[in-house]
């Protein structure tokens, strides 16, 4: 039924003003939880500084902190996409939220924008703040790289928030929490995201590299490091974000 | 076109939902409604009444488009509500069962957050002092007693100048003063014209604010009408009468003489007789108590409430 008085259309703000305000509240409420700081600021600087003043990196790259913080950035991406949103979206399920702010005009495709958006936010300043602390251990990136690196950052952002979202919406928040956190701890560990995959015992290569944590710490060190743009690695990313995303709409549930 | 006012502003007919698949029952499906039918009007209450799990919660869901349905229809302000746009949800606003609000989160930057959504929010400070939540402005969210997480829920549903109002139970773990905001508030916005949808399994809550009510048992609706055509219904319960007494224990009612009436001491001192209860029979009562030197403590007489209806129709056995 149409509205010929046209009053309807001034019922709300306009869809990129809701999901703008949206993103701004989010990432605000990402920020002042301390749990989710630590995960999305502290643990990356303290991985930084670790790879910096000791030798597991020696002997790959130009030094260590040119090695180190590509694959940084990369995780900084992975726990604010993946654990950080994943656990916010799940307890908001749980308590009601996502299924009250999809009856007012936010609905549900705001939501979503506006949870991107956060993740945007956030990112931002964990990549302010990175970069910071790495220019003090005398971190000189490929500056011709850096576009490529920012749309890799996105894109493996995008991914991370597509399976964040695909575990909240599926699991229970307890269940959502554990399991983003335990492959936080394993993808940043043997995931290929700070330590090449290359570096990874033969066996598990294969296996290694088709994670999005490979895909994106690789992409990120060939951009910042050779200024590079890494197809395959994209590819993969590409995939990971297609696919999760798919799943999420097919399987996550709102209440 | 516009909707003429005495359109109803929520259509319910026939409408089916399956939930599931149930993992304890090898995968199958459970039709949660089998045939709801529910008509809310604007400038009117209507409550939907039903024991718990009976389908209030989902019926509402259904009608507020958060859930697809499986059968029947739902029209909301003339729309399907499943997929309908911003512009049908700037129109309802929603007060769901457990609030919907995120626990750590602050209450009035909250209801600011939720106005940046509308063109024309009403103002959140009106909101605050109308439904007393400056007293806990800036506390946690988690931090509240549940009438005041309600008494917020409902500040965030009127926001936007809602058309129709939903309210899932919403005197749910409400304190006498919240209760009396709360039910005022109601009663005031249906003299402004809201359409204004209630669930609750509180007889009494139905009996105080609806205009019109629908029981649904079961997943189907069972009787509707409004509370006086509820209770006055025909047939022989029409002139059934309640009365109880409390005095001392141990009395033979059948002493007194109304073999027509169904008595009955359910708590020790606590007397009840129950039928078609005559002014005689009042006479006949108080000439045994003074033959027995009795005064009893407290005397009460009833009609046939909401409550013995509801029993009536949805069985008084526990489920």
């Amino acid at each position: 039924m149409t509205c010929p008085e046209g009053k309807s259309d001034e019922r709300t703000r306009l869809l990129p003003v809701r999901i703008l305000n949206q993103g701004r509240y989010e990432a605000v409420t990402m920020l002042r939880n301390g749990e989710q700081l630590i995960l999305a600021v502290f643990l990356p600087l303290m991985a930084l500084v670790a790879l910096c003043v000791t030798p597991i990196l020696d002997g790959y790259g130009t030094s260590r902190v040119n090695m180190a913080t590509p694959g940084i950035l990369a995780l900084c991406a992975m726990s604010t996409a993946f654990t950080g949103q994943g656990i916010a979206t799940g307890f908001d399920r749980r308590y009601g939220v996502l299924r009250f702010l999809s009856t007012t005009p936010l609905g549900k495709a705001g939501l979503i924008a506006g949870k991107g958006i956060a993740v945007v936010a956030v990112l931002a300043i964990q990549v302010a703040v990175v970069s910071i602390v790495a220019a003090f251990f005398g971190w000189q990136p490929a500056w011709t790289g850096i576009p490529v690196a920012l749309v890799s950052l996105l894109l493996g952002a995008a991914a991370f928030t597509a399976l964040g979202l695909l575990v909240a919406g599926t699991a229970r928040p307890e269940a959502t929490l554990a399991v983003t956190n335990l492959l936080w701890i394993l993808l940043a560990a043997v995931g290929g995201i700070i330590i090449p995959a290359g570096n990874l015992p033969d066996i598990m290569q294969p296996f290694v590299e088709i994670l999005p944590s490979a895909a994106l710490g690789e992409a990120m060190r060939s951009a910042l490091i050779d200024a590079a743009f890494n197809i395959p690695a994209m590819l993969i990313l590409l995939a990971w974000t297609v696919l999760g995303g798919l799943a999420a709409v097919r399987w996550f549930k709102w209440s | 076109m516009t909707v003429p006012n005495d359109e109803p502003c929520l259509t319910i007919k026939g409408l089916i939902k399956d939930c599931g698949p149930v993992t304890g029952l090898d995968g199958k499906m459970i039709r949660v409604l089998a045939g709801v039918d529910f008509t809310a009007h604007r400038g009117s209450v209507t409550a939907l009444l039903g024991a718990n799990g009976a389908g209030k919660t989902t019926t509402l869901e259904c009608a507020q488009g958060l859930q697809p349905i499986n059968g029947g229809e739902v029209r909301l302000l003339g729309q399907d509500p499943y997929g309908a746009g911003a512009d049908l949800r700037s129109r309802v606003g929603v007060m769901l069962q457990d609030g919907g609000l995120p626990p750590s989160a602050r209450p009035v930057p909250l209801l600011h957050h939720i106005a940046t959504m509308y063109a024309h929010p009403r103002p959140v400070e009106e909101l605050v002092a109308r439904l007393g939540i400056g007293s806990f402005a800036n506390s946690n969210i988690r931090r509240l007693s549940g009438g005041q997480k309600q008494r917020l829920a409902m500040a965030a549903a009127l926001i936007g100048r809602p058309e129709v109002l939903f309210l899932d139970e919403p005197s749910a773990g409400l304190d006498p003063q919240s209760r009396q905001i709360v039910f005022d508030l109601i009663a005031e916005l249906r003299n402004e014209g809201l359409g204004i949808i209630l669930t609750t399994h509180l007889m009494d809550d139905a009996q105080k604010l609806a205009d019109y009510v629908y029981i649904i048992d079961a997943g189907k609706t069972v009787a509707q009408g409004t509370v006086a055509e509820l209770t006055r219904q025909t047939g022989e319960l029409a002139d059934q009468r309640l009365l109880t007494f409390d005095a001392v224990p141990g009395l033979e009612l059948a002493a007194v003489g109304l073999p027509h009436l169904a008595t009955a001491e359910p708590v020790s001192g606590h007397y009840t007789l129950r039928g078609a209860i005559t002014p005689a029979d009042l006479a006949e009562l108080a000439a045994w108590w003074a033959r027995m030197d009795l005064l009893p403590t407290a005397v009460h007489m009833a009609s046939r409430s909401l409550e013995d209806v509801f029993l009536d129709l949805s069985g008084r056995e526990i489920r």
